[in-house]
């Protein structure tokens, strides 16, 4: 189980975030703060992720995006958003076409908050997303329980 | 002789999955190093792999899994063929054949990304398969036989005979690892223009898959390094292992300091590469015969 853990693999999407936060995000992979050594990768590609990174908050038009991404990816999966705006909108709440913070739209387990949210918080966001990570999927070994304990009642 | 052979290939099924995940945590590792990194620790691969097997299943296409694991088993049966010391030139041609597999898995999702993947995977295959059949060309004008166990058990030193070839090889060795300047079908780092290529539709176990059958894949490649080096000298087997370690950090210098090119370039480099030294090699060991 500790396995899950071992290798988190991150996808991050920039809702309507000025890129302070993504700059930030990228700055994880520097040789500074260097998250590969957690086994950590940015893979760009849902089907391969586990933790969904959302930077800035959630718009008319990216709403359905960011729904979609976090449906493509395949479970155990932990959302992390990173940064104010990510968490309720920050400044831009008010605006006409904002929506608010990502968990409007799909549920949230980790808020990191922070304008712009420093590379050592969002590493941290990530840690505490992996415990998250393997809770889920410990939840999901007891959901496939189930059913077999349940068919062989029946029989 | 016969019992040599079942234990080479029982070995090679057995721990071929070990060693080429070692190999690319060494790899990841010494890569991190380039880059004044830490890096991930050795055995990060296998984290990978095991992860990816517990996690959910989303079939994006029932053909996509069956390909797959039709290419690990032709894969499979390429290495396993070579370590029963058989007929160098109907491995490779295995081998073409699995990777033939590998494109119908990506082809299978009719995703654009994994289309383009896909197609640049042929572009690719028709890119090195020259250099390897003029591998095994080399290894039979220089040994007489095609069969793996004569070459490693001649009194030949092939690398002596063969250095146009197996250039050539290490040469093509860089599009077969997926390494840059030549990883055009799948990039392997972070997320570029073609997401990640061939693989972007392989999620969970099917890339789990797709890894294990690389690893088996670069054993086997390695192996063929090693055959120029290995004859029945039994120290040369030291000599097969010290150049096999010196090729792939040599692809991994090559992966860390240069950027993807495109394909047009990547066919004339490699086509150009071929001609001049496994051709001129191929003339000169012709010119010997003769003489």
């Amino acid at each position: 189980m500790a396995n899950i853990k071992r290798s988190p693999w991150l996808l991050h999407y920039d809702g309507s975030s000025c890129n302070g936060c993504d700059i930030e995000v990228l700055a994880c992979l520097t040789p500074m703060y260097d998250v590969e050594r957690f086994g950590i990768i940015n893979t760009g590609n849902p089907k391969h992720a586990d933790i969904f990174l959302v930077t800035g908050s959630v718009n008319a038009q990216n709403e359905s995006v960011v729904r979609q991404i976090y449906e493509q990816m395949p479970e155990p999966k932990v959302v992390v958003a990173i940064g104010i705006c990510a968490n309720n909108g920050g400044i831009f709440r008010e605006c006409y076409n904002i929506k608010g913070g990502v968990d409007t739209v799909i549920p949230v387990d980790v808020y990191v908050p922070g304008c712009a949210a420093r590379p050592e918080a969002i590493i941290d966001g990530v840690v505490k997303g992996l415990g998250v990570l393997a809770e889920k999927r410990a939840a999901m070994d007891v959901k496939e329980a189930i059913p077999t304990n349940t068919a062989k009642e029946e029989a | 002789m016969n019992t040599y052979r079942i234990i080479s290939v029982v070995a090679y099924i057995i721990l071929a999955p070990f060693i080429g995940g070692l190999l690319e945590g060494f790899d990841r590792k010494i890569s991190a190093r380039m880059q004044r990194r830490v890096g991930p620790p050795l055995l990060q691969p296998f984290y990978d792999v095991i992860k990816l097997w517990k996690k959910q299943i989303i079939v994006v296409s029932r053909a996509q899994a069956f390909a797959l694991i039709t290419y690990l088993a032709l894969i499979v049966l390429t290495g396993a063929m070579f370590f029963a010391g058989t007929d160098i030139l109907m491995c490779f041609f295995v081998m073409s054949t699995g990777a033939t597999f590998l494109y119908f898995a990506a082809v299978a999702a009719s995703s654009p990304y994994s289309t383009i993947g896909a197609n640049r995977e042929l572009i690719q295959m028709m890119t090195y398969e020259p250099a390897v059949l003029l591998a095994c060309v080399g290894f039979y004008l220089a040994e007489g036989s095609f069969n793996v166990a004569d070459i490693a058990t001649s009194n030949k030193l092939d690398i002596l005979y063969l250095p146009g070839f197996f250039v050539a090889f290490v040469f093509i060795l860089t599009i077969k690892m997926r390494k840059s300047p030549f990883d055009t079908s799948t990039s392997h780092h972070m997320h570029q223009e073609l997401v990640k290529g061939l693989t972007t539709e392989m999620g969970s176990r099917n890339l789990a898959v797709f890894q294990i059958a690389e690893w088996y894949e670069n054993v086997f490649l390695m192996a063929v390094v090693g055959l120029y080096f290995i004859n029945s000298n039994p120290y040369s087997i030291i000599a097969g292992v010290v150049a096999i370690l010196a090729v792939y950090f040599l692809e991994i210098l090559i992966d860390n300091t240069s950027a993807r090119v495109k394909w047009e370039l990547m066919l004339k480099i490699t086509w150009i590469v071929t001609f001049f030294s496994a051709g001129v090699n191929l003339l000169v060991l012709m010119l010997i015969r003769l003489g």
